[in-house]
């Protein structure tokens, strides 16, 4: 643990990891507020409106840690990887500022009014200032997509005398097509974590017996949005996305399957360990010939294994990438089969009376943060050993002269700050859904 | 192109700090000038609903940094490692004391997250000005324009520089009453009563420190570093600089003894964007001075990014802008005025 590349990376991993477990509450959460309280609205329903409100509360606790981690993000760019900001600020420098100057400003403006302002503005400037907030959070989502884009699949850039790289054109950074696929499948993403939460505090006040009108509002939408966008995550976002990476990326495609040897017919590995010493699959169930028909459309096209590339172009940590890989497209398996059998029981008029069902409703929630993390591994575990890709290697990216020490310190004082911030939220937040959606006198301070 | 983006970082700079500055200030003076759980409420009431939009501006204006200069952001935020991640630490202790303050029921916990609001305002605003303190006056960069500074070294100020050394503390300390008598005004506009009163006795008492230490850090600016007077001796304009600082001194003390509270709030910005802006040009167009050599110091040439992107960048920020300032426009309309205590939040 003494060498500044490793701290420097588990820095930014751990800082980054905390951090997007609040950001995709957020952003999954915001458009299903807008959808209640456009409910509210149309139906004139004031337990929309107050249902609005009550995950109003969960999202302000959720996006004040959103922020205050986030803060960090920008910084560690200049603090921890000082080369890599030398390198690729005049490209990526864009998308940064612009989030600022676009995102972040539309949101903490109307997240207060949003938030504090109900009093003081007509229900409908009310329903706008939460489409504002959604539309906010969702641009900041795309520039930090479109920066992390450009880091796997460089483009609109030109080398400059310094060494440097440097904008070349502006829309082909904006409209990088690496960016369409990768914000589709996240933001896909982050709805189901906002849809699987609503879902599942409802579940828990169905089974709990108290709230039981909110139960259903919260069942009801959850369910029906976690169908839609559980199916959207695996066809078309995550399918795009994987033969954009086999495409693009080959090498990561082996290392991800593990694939070792370069084949014609190759096959999907279900489940198994992979060997890299032996260069095999301990234990595998696999499905023939499958990865060839996923990647190329043909069930005997030959896919690149991890033979046909030199191995200093191999992504440094194979079996972790291989597991999260795994990890996500098995959970996002389960997402789909969960709320399919769902919105059937709702169709069906027997889903507030499945107490099966309202339980696996109720413990999937941690299970779409993990499946959002491992995606994320994926991503960023995939594209090493470059941290732009085919342009500079992770390696040639950090602080020299912020050594492991000074690193060290930092990380630790990170660790001790989130865990100490994670107690809190998950305290406050539990606390917000004991006392449950129904209006109440407001507590003196 | 590049002087351009040196003055629109520079606003964004003084934007953040005359924004923030309020409530920063206002943390300073939380525990001692709001006695009451009213008035520790009136305060949160009033800072509540914007100080998150103020502090964007530091996030804009770190990324505008970025996108402009990229190799002044990675120097300086490599080389200034430890002081930038303890004021992130600053920054998230006190974003959870405001907001989740509100949550908390049990006085000991309210208690509790009160001084950490406060102890962090202050810390926050003594650290931004020692950082200021240090772009002045150098650091010791290396031939690669890369640098790294230990917090304190022997606290004189030479070649073997620490952030922290007498004249840096000086400036930390004359942001601190800067921004202290800034937020009691900004305070003492938005309450009534014993906590307007409380407001309005802090700023009275700040002003002749405020004074006092503006005289002080200019001679000892000008002291370490006789460079600094190169700009205005070439540029006569530049003059003016002083003149609105002490200027707008003499508004605010006029103003806090005619009770013209809202005026003396708009001077107290007028003589911090005065002493930024004053910095700025005799700077320019040196944005990090080098303690080792001059010729090492970074500029706005040798740090810039490539033209097409500063120009095409040109375009949205004036976008990004309008928008910007039109929200603001329309959140601090929404709620103008006193604090009424029964509108709901914090």
């Amino acid at each position: 643990m003494d060498s500044a590349l490793l701290v420097h990376r588990l820095h930014f991993a751990f800082t980054v990891t905390f951090h997007y477990l609040f950001p995709q509450l957020t952003m999954g959460l915001a458009p299903l507020i807008v959808v209640l309280k456009t409910m509210g609205l149309r139906r004139n329903d004031e337990t929309y409106h107050q249902a609005a409100r009550f995950w109003a509360k969960i999202f302000g606790i959720n996006f004040v840690l959103g922020v205050v981690t986030g803060i960090p993000m920008e910084f560690q760019f200049g603090t921890n990887w000082s080369h890599f900001s030398r390198y690729a600020g005049g490209v990526i420098g864009q998308t940064l500022a612009m989030e600022g100057m676009f995102a972040f400003f539309l949101e903490s403006a109307f997240l207060g009014l949003f938030l504090y302002g109900e009093k003081r503005l007509s229900p409908r400037a009310h329903w706008w200032s939460a489409v504002a907030v959604f539309v906010g959070s969702w641009l900041s989502g795309y520039f930090i997509i479109a920066t992390d884009a450009w880091m796997q699949h460089p483009v609109g850039y030109a080398k400059a005398a310094d060494g440097s790289v440097q904008l070349s054109s502006f829309w082909a950074l904006v409209l990088n097509p690496w960016a369409w696929w990768q914000y589709a499948h996240n933001m896909s993403g982050a709805v189901i974590t906002g849809a699987f939460v609503m879902a599942s505090v409802g579940a828990f006040y169905l089974l709990w017996g108290k709230f039981e009108t909110y139960g259903r509002i919260f069942v009801r939408t959850g369910v029906i949005a976690g169908l839609i966008f559980s199916v959207l995550q695996l066809f078309p976002t995550g399918d795009g996305q994987g033969v954009m990476i086999a495409h693009e990326q080959p090498v990561t495609l082996a290392a991800m399957e593990a694939l070792f040897e370069s084949q014609p017919g190759a096959p999907l590995v279900l489940i198994g360990q992979p060997n890299v010493e032996t260069r095999k699959i301990d234990n595998p169930l696999i499905i023939p010939n499958a990865l060839s028909f996923l990647t190329y459309r043909a069930w005997k096209a030959e896919v690149k294994g991890l033979n046909a590339f030199p191995e200093d172009q191999w992504p440094s940590n194979i079996a972790l990438l291989y597991f999260s890989y795994h990890i996500m497209v098995g959970l996002g398996t389960i997402f789909i089969a969960i709320a399919v059998v769902a919105a059937f029981l709702l169709w069906r008029g027997k889903l507030f009376s499945s107490h099966w069902m309202l339980w696996i409703l109720l413990l999937s929630l941690p299970f779409p943060y993990i499946a959002n993390t491992a995606g994320w591994i994926t991503a960023e575990l995939g594209r090493q050993p470059w941290l732009v890709y085919g342009l500079m290697r992770t390696a040639d990216g950090y602080s020299k002269t912020v050594s492991a020490g000074n690193g060290m310190f930092t990380l630790l004082g990170f660790m001790g700050m989130y865990m100490v911030l994670g107690i809190l939220f998950l305290f406050l937040v539990r606390r917000e859904i004991e006392q449950g959606p129904e209006a109440r006198a407001e507590s003196a301070h | 192109m590049t002087t351009l983006w040196f003055m629109i970082v520079a606003v964004m700079v003084a934007a953040y700090v005359v924004l923030d500055g309020f409530d920063l200030g206002a943390g300073v003076i939380y525990l001692g000038a709001a006695r009451t759980a009213e008035e520790r409420r009136s305060i949160m009431r009033a800072i509540g609903p914007v100080w998150d939009g103020n502090e964007v501006w530091l996030l804009a204006a770190g990324g505008t940094l970025f996108f402009a200069f990229p190799l002044l952001y990675a120097s300086s935020f490599s080389g200034f490692y430890l002081p930038l991640m303890i004021v992130l630490w600053l920054l998230m202790l006190r974003g959870i004391g405001i907001e989740l303050r509100a949550q908390m029921t049990n006085p000991v916990w309210l208690g509790f997250f009160d001084m950490i609001f406060c102890v962090s305002s202050g810390l926050l605003t003594i650290f931004f000005g020692a950082a200021l303190g240090n772009v002045v006056r150098g650091v010791p960069l290396a031939a690669d324009g890369y640098f790294f500074e230990p917090l304190w070294t022997n606290f004189r100020v030479g070649q073997n520089n620490g952030i922290l050394d007498w004249y840096t503390i000086l400036t930390g300390v004359i942001a601190l009453v800067t921004l202290t008598a800034h937020g009691s005004l900004y305070i003492a506009v938005k309450t009534e009563g014993d906590l307007n009163r409380r407001a309005r006795l802090v700023a009275q008492w700040a002003w002749p420190l405020q004074l006092l230490l503006t005289v002080a850090g200019l001679i000892a600016t000008v002291s370490i570093r006789p460079g600094v007077l190169d700009n205005y001796k070439h540029h006569a304009i530049g003059f003016v600089i002083p003149v609105i600082v002490f200027g707008s001194l003499a508004v605010m003390m006029h103003a806090m003894l005619k009770r013209a509270e809202k005026i003396a709030f708009v001077a107290s910005a007028a003589y911090i964007v005065g002493m930024l802006v004053g910095a700025a040009f005799a700077l320019y167009p040196v944005v990090l001075p080098a303690s080792t050599d001059p010729a090492r110091n970074l500029t706005i040439y040798n740090t810039a990014a490539g033209e097409h992107g500063l120009a095409v960048g040109f375009t949205w920020w004036i976008l990004g802008m309008v928008l910007a300032l039109t929200y603001f426009t329309v959140l601090f309309r929404m709620f103008r005025g006193k604090v009424k205590l029964e509108d709901g939040g914090y």
